[in-house]
């Protein structure tokens, strides 16, 4: 596992450096805790905004796997950071943790479809798209076969795994699962899949960090997206003001 | 074997708006009023965690659990409806104060031409610029007899809002001012007014100051978190009935709520309810509570599931169009729509309210000349600043591939560079639109759930069509660089996507009981001590939210109930 040892590192390079480039330092535009006030509202506890270039990377142990086998991390991995890479506005769906994210939420509700009507008779062949899922599988189940089937392009098209696939070489794969050319194994299809990906994908950068991803709260600082604020009083003015961004820690642990 | 509780004077299915308003209404007259709510109690404590999109937005915490109870879809009469399995197009709450929590709070009155709308369009068209197939019908009340109702109604939630500059709208007062003007909204209003319309800040049920209302309640101004539809409010300043009438009917000591706790079916015999049958679903014991007067006041399409499943009421035939329930299920156009992205101007997006918006009614009812267009009705153009959120806020320019570099470099520059102009339009009710029970799919207590057989009409394409092209001018007006426009293309309705939860009818009132289930009273014909008021009442729907219809249509019933528990017999 040298790469996950080494990756810490990389991070806070990265970070520092995304911080910097986008002049989003702490004596710039951050109006956070003169609005956290509000209605009994305490400002938040200073801990969820580490200082920019600190180094607090001891441990997280939400970097851990509830549900994806080892391998199958390593394919989720690169196929969210093909579909939400790094770029000079700031870091990608891996260093977001956003697979531990897709992980955790596999291992639930969400991937075992608990709070749907998942009851048959099913008529995945008959139904038309616009009326929804037909098809009788779990969230789990759709990526352990999405997973196969990235793993069997990769080897087919490059002898290699899918991991180990050039970025070109993965988003060729994966735009051919958008544009539903892949046949998959079940009851879904390759374009349903990517579909399911593209939106955890998405969630992961953008959830609150407590579920696993959007870590540090860098995907929000990417959109200027303040988080958990109690109240805003700007609203009115003309000017963009950005708002160093809290999650919902500071909430509970005030 | 259920066990037969005590008898009270009034039960209602459901404790959201209208349970509460009823409740509310009739304690305070001294009746024992017992509400019955499928869910579980709901307090503003509730929302200490509820600035999270992915378990509210996403993951809807506050809706109803798909795997005990849906309904099946499908787009005609040919076809085998299937079940709706995850929540798209619209989202049914549960828990007491139901959808009332979970709403973004505008809150408009249905028009004068809506509740005399066959009548109204006869009348300046004639009867041939009704196609075939339509089935327009007036309410059995008017507007003007409605206005005592919308502003009970008004005062009871503290509506902030300013009178429509529109000539013919219905000039209302609102018991406190409109909210705040932002850029978005300005800059929206300077356009419309440019184009010779006439733009006005939305009714809002998210106060724009303190307010104490006439029951005595006091709630506290919005704080503009941007935290509102489908989430609940943790100021309390968005009105909800948890916040407004349910602690009034509370405080009587006349009212008692039974929570985890679902109506199966209304009990009743010889034309005259004897009360519900219901399941506590933590003990999975049925109960016998026995009424004098039965309220129908859960969800619309729940409404309808209950008389159906009741056998109270004609079920409709949609081959013959006789039967009244299950008749005029309507819907709202929203795809007729303009999204612009403004390469220069970065606007607060992040903050904001429910019904923090402005928008133009120009193009909704009869307000604008049909004669030489092949739609009816219309429907109202908007602008919201309701809070953009990360995850579903990844909108790009036209052309912008939907993944990799591209879509993340233009998705985060443009998280706070993109307005929507939303176009909500009235969906008319015909012939073929209707609800019944499945054949098939049943519910958590193996009772059939509900079969929706719907789909879009010429009508609907040709009306978002309309709407997508005035937003799209307005949208270009307020000068955004690109212009992402809807409403040119639709062809079949998709479940999948989010559009309203707005749905109606179903249980619709009028002036007979060939053509009605309710008189206007909400009463129903053929059994005179159950009373259906909700959405599920609109023989068809406008281009507003409904919430202060359904709120209105709540106090006319409770004078109604009351009236009948005086008297007895048919109210009209």
């Amino acid at each position: 596992m040298s790469e996950k040892e080494t990756a810490p590192k990389e991070k806070n390079m990265t970070r520092r450096t995304f911080i910097r480039n986008s002049g989003l330092t702490v004596g710039g535009l951050v109006l956070g805790g003169a609005l956290g006030g509000l209605l009994n509202k305490k400002p938040a506890a200073p801990a969820s905004a580490p200082a920019a270039g600190h180094v607090m990377e001891a441990s997280n142990h939400n970097q851990a796997l509830m549900y994806f086998t080892p391998d199958q991390f390593k394919v989720v991995d690169a196929a969210a950071e093909a579909i939400f890479p790094k770029t000079e506005s700031g870091p990608g769906a891996k260093e977001l943790l956003v697979a531990y994210y897709i992980d955790h939420q596999m291992a639930g509700s969400f991937g075992l479809n608990t709070k749907e009507y998942h009851t048959g008779p099913f008529y995945p062949g008959e139904a038309v798209p616009e009326q929804g899922y037909q098809h009788h599988l779990k969230r789990q189940e759709v990526f352990d076969l999405g997973i196969v089937a990235l793993e069997s392009e990769a080897q087919k098209r490059n002898k290699k795994r899918f991991f180990e696939l050039n970025e070109e070489e993965q988003v060729a794969i994966l735009t051919d699962f958008e544009a539903d050319k892949v046949k998959m194994s079940g009851s879904v299809s390759s374009k349903f899949f990517f579909t399911l990906l593209r939106k955890v994908t998405l969630e992961g950068a953008y959830a609150d960090p407590m579920y696993g991803g959007n870590k540090d709260m860098a995907g929000w600082k990417m959109k200027n997206f303040p988080g958990h604020q109690g109240s805003y009083t700007n609203l009115e003015e003309d000017k963009f003001v950005a708002i160093a961004p809290k999650a919902l820690n500071s909430q509970h642990n005030h | 074997m259920a066990k037969t509780l005590p008898k009270t004077d009034i039960v209602t299915v459901g404790v959201g708006w209208v349970g509460g308003i009823i409740a509310a209404e009739l304690t305070k007259k001294g009746y024992k009023v017992v509400g019955i709510e499928r869910g579980k109690e709901r307090s503003t404590e509730d929302y200490f965690m509820a600035h999270d999109e992915l378990r509210y937005a996403e993951r809807k915490e506050m809706m109803q659990d798909m795997s005990k109870e849906t309904i099946t879809f499908r787009h005609d009469m040919k076809k085998r409806a299937l079940p709706y399995r995850e929540w798209g197009s619209f989202l049914i709450g549960d828990g007491v104060g139901g959808s009332g929590m979970h709403w973004n709070g505008q809150t408009f009155r249905f028009l004068p031409y809506d509740f005399e709308i066959y009548s109204k369009t006869v009348e300046r068209y004639g009867k041939d610029k009704i196609p075939a197939g339509m089935q327009l019908q007036d309410w059995g009340i008017t507007y003007d007899e409605m206005a005592p109702y919308f502003d009970k109604f008004d005062a009871m939630a503290g509506l902030s809002g300013e009178a429509n500059p529109l000539p013919g709208a219905p000039q209302i007062k609102y018991p406190t001012p409109p909210m705040i003007e932002t850029p978005v909204t300005k800059l929206f209003k300077e356009a419309a007014k440019k184009l010779g319309y006439h733009p006005y800040h939305m009714p809002s049920a998210n106060l724009s100051e303190n307010y104490t209302n006439p029951d005595g309640i006091s709630r506290g101004a919005c704080q503009y978190c941007g935290f509102c539809e489908r989430f609940g409010c943790e100021y309390g300043a968005k009105a909800s009935p948890v916040v407004t009438v349910l602690p009034v009917a509370k405080k009587t000591g006349n009212f008692e709520v039974r929570t985890h706790s679902v109506v199966r079916k209304v009990l009743h015999k010889n034309g005259r309810a004897t009360g519900v049958l219901y399941v506590d679903t933590r003990t999975g014991e049925e109960f016998i509570q026995p009424a004098e007067v039965v309220i129908v006041s859960a969800y619309q399409m729940n409404n309808i599931k209950i008389l159906l499943n009741s056998q109270l009421g004609k079920p409709y035939d949609p081959k013959t169009g006789t039967g009244v329930v299950g008749k005029n299920y309507a819907y709202q156009t929203y795809l007729g729509r303009a999204r612009g992205f403004f390469d220069d101007k970065e606007f607060n997006l992040y903050g904001g309210a429910g019904a923090l918006g402005a928008q133009i009614d120009d193009f909704n009812g009869d307000f604008f000349d049909h004669t030489n267009l092949d739609f009816l009705h219309g429907g109202t153009m908007h602008i919201t600043h309701l809070g953009d959120r990360p995850i579903a806020n990844n909108w790009v320019p036209p052309g912008t591939p939907t993944w990799g570099k591209e879509f993340k470099e233009k998705s985060t520059f443009y998280a706070n560079r993109n307005l929507i102009l939303a176009a909500q339009g009235a969906s008319l009710p015909f012939q073929d639109n209707y609800i019944d029970l499945d054949p098939t799919y049943k519910d958590a207590f193996g009772d059939p759930l509900l079969r929706m057989t719907f789909n879009w009409k010429d009508q609907d394409r040709k009306l978002q069509k309309f709407l997508g092209d005035k937003s799209e001018e307005v949208m270009k007006e307020m000068g955004a660089t690109h212009v992402l426009k809807g409403g040119d293309d639709i062809k079949d309705y998709d479940i999948r996507n989010y559009q309203s939860t707005h749905n109606t009818g179903g249980v619709i009132m009028g002036a007979s009981p060939e053509t009605s289930v309710l008189n206007s009273y909400l009463q129903m014909w053929d059994c005179e001590n159950v009373f259906v008021p909700g959405a599920s009442a609109f023989p068809h729907n406008s281009g507003y939210n409904p919430t202060n219809t359904v709120g209105a249509l709540a106090y006319r019933a409770a004078e109604g109930i009351e009236k009948y528990l005086k008297q007895g017999g048919s109210l009209v």
